[in-house]
Parts: structure tokens; sequence; C-alpha cells
């Protein structure tokens, strides 16, 4: 149980840290505070403090509308905060642009796939290589130039398709892919860049079960490769089985932090998912008890 | 019957006609936005007589043939700038709207009182200003030549000399674009196609490329209107509107994003033109047709006709006559 073992080991990392919103990590690879995204009057991101821990999964947890993808967007450069600064390897990306984050190292994946349809499966691996001479337009018309990087990239290409099998797909189009075919290019692609740090964007979101699985022992194969990954989910089942730390969001603020065993039974997260009042049987006569009404109001009030 | 061989040989005569080359480099370059990068670009025939203003200008002032050929790419580039740099970082959408009022723009200063004394006005450059220096660099001999039924002399306007510059500069570009077409680069320029935030994702300076396409692909326009000016006049009116949607309809007809697409779509475009405008002259004229379309009006339905055949194009074969079918599967969102 090799698995188990690393997984461990990752966790131990962690057992130090304290299970509050924004807590410190030993070895924090990016670092945000104070982010704010406010769309006309309402606030879609207010992040106080939050450090995600480098070689570890750390998913990102929350009801629809907590703002996590936009979060995401906000750290991979894809949409601009109102306030906030946050830091990547100590290296300051607050204002970057999408493509300067990810030439950074921090390299993610979207909801929504998006293969590049009308060019191959090995087409959009070769383009995710970063540095290739013959992306430069005046280098682009002599072959001679190039043509040492591409097959390095090819064979490159081709052993990480191998590993998520769509090696044989790689001379088919994009297009052509299935749904959780295409989460794996995705993902497969994103680690043509070489991340230091990869986040995915609900990577289970339309997979089918079977798919999940693999899926999620190949997340946690990256990890034990030494990345750092970061992803938002909403499969509890496999949150729980993959992660070292999970970050939850409600209404746009972290509310917890913790272990995937123990933060979910936060009695924040619980109320973020389910409501504060959902064991309050509302049809119950015991709402007209006016001792009962004045416990649910001094609780509300201390929230 | 020789009314028909008549017909059929001033079709076939297209093929070659210099006009067909500059709108195949036209195509050609409208390609490069639309067909590789995705690129609306509305307003081709803006670059074009941007172009042709440069390399007319230039030698009406007593510049070479090879510094009017650099001014009117400059000119080409300067313009694709100008449209590229505020817009590519907006929608797809607005490059279109900016590029054909930017076109329509420098139409209207072309036809202007304002810089007559330099474009002439509303009645254009006239050739005789500025195709001395270009005939002089002709090594053909004087006289005539005969290609089959095709007869043109050797150097002049209408003459074998402008075949051979137009076709010869066409052949340039396109292994210029098949080159850096083939190349990452191009992939670059595709992935930007199907999906510019998936590239951003993996650290391209997306609108740089958007910007490169758009400058070379502008400048690939402008040569196109030097070829265009070569036989002819530069007169800004018949390079308005009509001359942007003849571009766009040559380059589906042929095959957007393949590399011989826009020559092929423009040689059949101009002889399918000639032949249908001809062909209904000829009977407006000898039967009893003439009734219903009559010779003045050839022209008029000549036009419908080929927005007709855009339409049918892009609802029934989108890929055009070069295009990949399997590509297309996909194309439906």
């Amino acid at each position: 149980m090799s698995v188990d073992d690393t997984t461990t080991a990752a966790a131990e990392v962690l057992r130090s840290v304290e299970h509050v919103p924004g807590a410190a990590k030993p070895n924090p690879l990016v670092v945000a505070d104070h982010v704010t995204r406010k769309f006309g009057g309402m606030t879609a991101v207010d992040v106080d403090h939050l450090e995600v821990q480098e070689g570890v999964i750390t998913a990102l947890i929350g009801p629809n509308g907590a703002g996590k993808t936009t979060l995401f967007n906000l750290l991979t450069g894809f949409d601009r905060p109102n306030t906030g600064e946050w830091s990547f390897q100590g290296r300051s990306l607050s204002g970057k642009s999408g493509a300067a984050v990810a030439k950074a190292g921090m390299v993610r994946t979207f909801q929504l796939t998006k293969a590049l349809s009308r060019l191959t499966v090995l087409q959009n691996m070769l383009l995710a290589s970063p540095s290739n001479p013959g992306e430069k337009l005046a280098l682009s018309w002599l072959p001679f130039l190039w043509k040492k990087h591409e097959a390095e990239t090819t064979a490159k290409a081709m052993e990480i398709l191998a590993r998520f099998k769509l090696d044989t797909k790689a001379a088919d189009y994009a297009g052509s892919l299935s749904g959780g075919q295409r989460k794996l290019l995705e993902m497969a692609r994103a680690l043509m860049t070489d991340p230091t740090i990869i986040m995915l964007d609900e990577p289970m979101a339309g997979v089918n079960p079977a798919l999940v699985q693999s899926l999620l022992g190949h997340v946690q194969a990256l990890r034990d490769e030494g990345m750092t990954v970061l992803f938002v989910e909403h499969d509890m089942h496999a949150v729980r089985h993959i992660s070292d730390w999970v970050v939850v969001m409600a209404e746009g603020r972290i509310v917890a932090e913790g272990p995937p065993g123990s933060v979910m039974k936060d009695q924040a997260v619980v109320d973020a998912y389910l409501g504060a009042h959902h064991d309050t049987d509302l049809g119950d006569d015991a709402l007209l008890d006016p001792e009962v009404l004045a416990r649910l109001e001094a609780e509300e009030e201390k929230r | 019957m020789e009314e028909f061989l008549r017909i059929l040989t001033q079709s076939m005569g297209e093929l070659l006609a210099p006009t067909t080359a500059a709108y195949a480099m036209a195509a050609i370059g409208l390609n490069l936005h639309f067909g590789y990068t995705g690129l609306l670009n509305m307003g081709q025939a803006g670059f074009m007589l941007l172009g042709a203003y440069g390399f007319g200008i230039t030698l009406t002032t007593g510049g070479s043939f090879w510094l009017a050929l650099l001014v009117a790419i400059a000119a080409g580039v300067l313009f694709a700038l100008i449209l590229g740099m505020p817009t590519l970082q907006l929608r797809g959408d607005y490059l279109a709207i900016v590029t054909i009022s930017a076109a329509e723009i420098v139409r209207w200063f072309g036809r202007s009182t304002l810089w007559q004394e330099w474009t002439g006005g509303a009645s254009g450059l006239q050739g005789r200003y500025y195709k001395e220096p270009f005939q002089e660099l002709s090594f053909l001999p004087e006289g005539r030549f005969a290609l089959g039924p095709l007869e043109y002399i050797n150097t002049g306007s209408d003459s074998w000399w402008t075949r051979i510059v137009a076709w010869g500069l066409v052949a340039l570009v396109l292994v210029f674009v098949w080159l850096i077409t083939r190349s990452p680069w191009g992939r670059v320029l595709k992935g930007i196609r199907e999906d510019e935030d998936a590239v951003r994702a993996l650290g391209k300076n997306v609108y740089s490329y958007k910007l490169q396409a758009l400058v070379i692909g502008g400048a690939i326009g402008a040569l196109g209107g030097v070829i265009f000016a070569l036989p002819a006049a530069i007169v800004p009116d018949s390079m308005g509107r009509t001359m942007t949607f003849f571009v766009w309809t040559i380059l589906l007809l042929g095959g957007a994003a393949t590399v011989f697409g826009p020559v092929l779509g423009s040689m059949i475009f101009f002889a399918a033109y000639m032949f249908m405008r001809t062909g209904m002259r000829a009977l407006a004229e000898n039967t009893g047709v003439g009734d219903v379309i009559t010779t003045t009006n050839v022209e008029q339905i000549g036009g419908m006709l080929v927005g007709v055949t855009l339409m049918l194009l892009v609802i029934f074969r989108p890929q055009g006559i070069l295009g990949n079918k399997k590509e297309l599967a996909f194309n439906v969102r």
C-alpha cells in the first residue's frame, strides 16, 4: 500500500498545522492576502489569507456560488481582483496575465474542458511545450532550427499520453474524444508545461465513475512526483479519497481548513452546505415554543 | 458555337488574369487571419487600397519599384497595428466591426479632395503615372505571345509581364505562408482559433500572436492591392466592401485553413464569374431571354449571384473545396 504510505507522509507535514481558516503552513507555495472580487454589489471572493502547502494535494470545496472558480481565475490571471495580492514561490503574481502566470509554473485546467477540437491530440500536447524555438515567427519558417526540439517534445508527449492511455488516440482530432477523455487530455496537456503547481477546476465533473478512479490515481501520482496540486471539486468522495488538506469556502470566504477526515465535521462546513438550521424541523410545533425560538435567535446572533 | 468558344476563352483567360492573382493574394492574407487564427477581418479591401496607394504614390513621386513595394507592405503593417492594438484584447466580433469601418474610412479619405494631389480624389490615380517603372523592369522581348487561345502583348498593362510578376509574387508568398503555418508558430495560431483561453493557460502570449497574424495577413493584403493596381488604375470606389466580400467568397470557396484554397478559389471564382456574365450577356443579346434580363442588368445580377453563392457556401460547404471534412465534424458548437 505505497499510496497510503505517501498519503500519510504528505499528511504528516500538515499535522502541526492549525485547523483554522487561513492557517500558516510549513512550506507555503502560494500565499494570498486580502483578495476580494466584487461583481456589482455582490462580493464573489473575500479571502483574508490563504496558504497552499507545497507538495501536497489541497482540495478547495464549497457549495455552489462559494467563489471557488472565481478565486481560481484570480490566482491564475484570468480575472482581475478589486483588492489583494498573492505570491507564488515568494514572487508576486498579482496583476500578471494568464500567460505570465502559466510561464511561472502555475498551470490550470478549466471547469468546461477546453480541448482544441480541430487540432489532433498530439498537436494539443505539442502546443503546450514551453519555449519552443519554432513558435517564434522569425524562426518558424526554418524547420531545421526547431526539428530537434519538436522531436524531443513529441517523445515526451507520447510518454505522457501513454500514461493517460491516450497514446492510441494521438492522431485523432481532439474534438472526437469523449468528455472524460478530454478531461484527461487537458490534464496531460497541462503536464507538458512541467508545472510546479497544477490547478484543476472540477477534474471529475462529467467523468464516468470508472474513469474517476484512474483520474484520482493520476492526481496522486503527480503529488508523489513532487508536484503541488490544488483542485476544486464537488465530489466529496473524491475529495476524501485523495486530498491531504481541504479548504472550505462559502459566500466568498474561507470558512474552514483541515484534513479531509475532520474538516467535514466542522460546524461551519455543515452550516455552509446544509444551512444552519438543517436539523430543525420547520414543520414542527416546537417552533411555536418561545423557548426554542429564543435558542435559535441566540444561535443566529452567535454566527 | 463560335460565340460559346469565345465565352469559354474569355473565362479561361480569367484563370491567369492579374486580377485573379490580386484576389488570390488578398485571400491568402485573409486565410492567415480567419483560416488559421480565427480573426474576423471584414476590411481586407482597406488593406489592399492602402497597399495600392502606397505603391502608386511612391512611384508617382519618383521612388523606385522596390521602394514602392516596401512602402505598400509598410502601409499594410501600419494599418494592421493601428487596428489590432486596441481591438485584439477584446472579443473577436469587435475586430470585425473595426476593420469594416476602418476600410470604409480609408476609402472615403482616398476619394475626398483632402489629399487629391496625391490620391487623385474620387477618380483615382491613373495607371500611366506609376506603370512605367514597373514595365521598364521587364526582360521580355517586344511583341506578343500566344499560349493556346490566350494571346497578350509581352509588356504592357494587360500583358504577360504583369501576369508573371503577379503570379510570381503569389507563389513566393504562398511558400512563405506554407512554411510559417506548418511550424509550431502556426500551431499556436490554430490553437488560438480553437480556444484563446486554453492557449493562454499554457503560457502563450495570445495577444502578441494575434497581432503578428493580423500584421502579416494585412501586409499580404496590401501586396494584393499592389497586384490589383498593376494592370489598372487605383480607384478607391472599386476597392470597397464588394471587394472584401469577393475575397471572403474566394477564401470560403477554396477552403479556409488550406494552403492552396485561396489560389484555387480565386481561379474558379473569376472563371465562373466571367462565364456567367458573358454567358448571360450573350443570351440576352441573341435569345428571348433579353426581354427578362437586359444586358445592362447583367453586372447587377452577377453581383447578386456572388452573394447567393457566399450564403450557400457558408451553409452547405463551409470547409470549401479543399477543406477537410473530418475537421468540420466538430465545427458546430
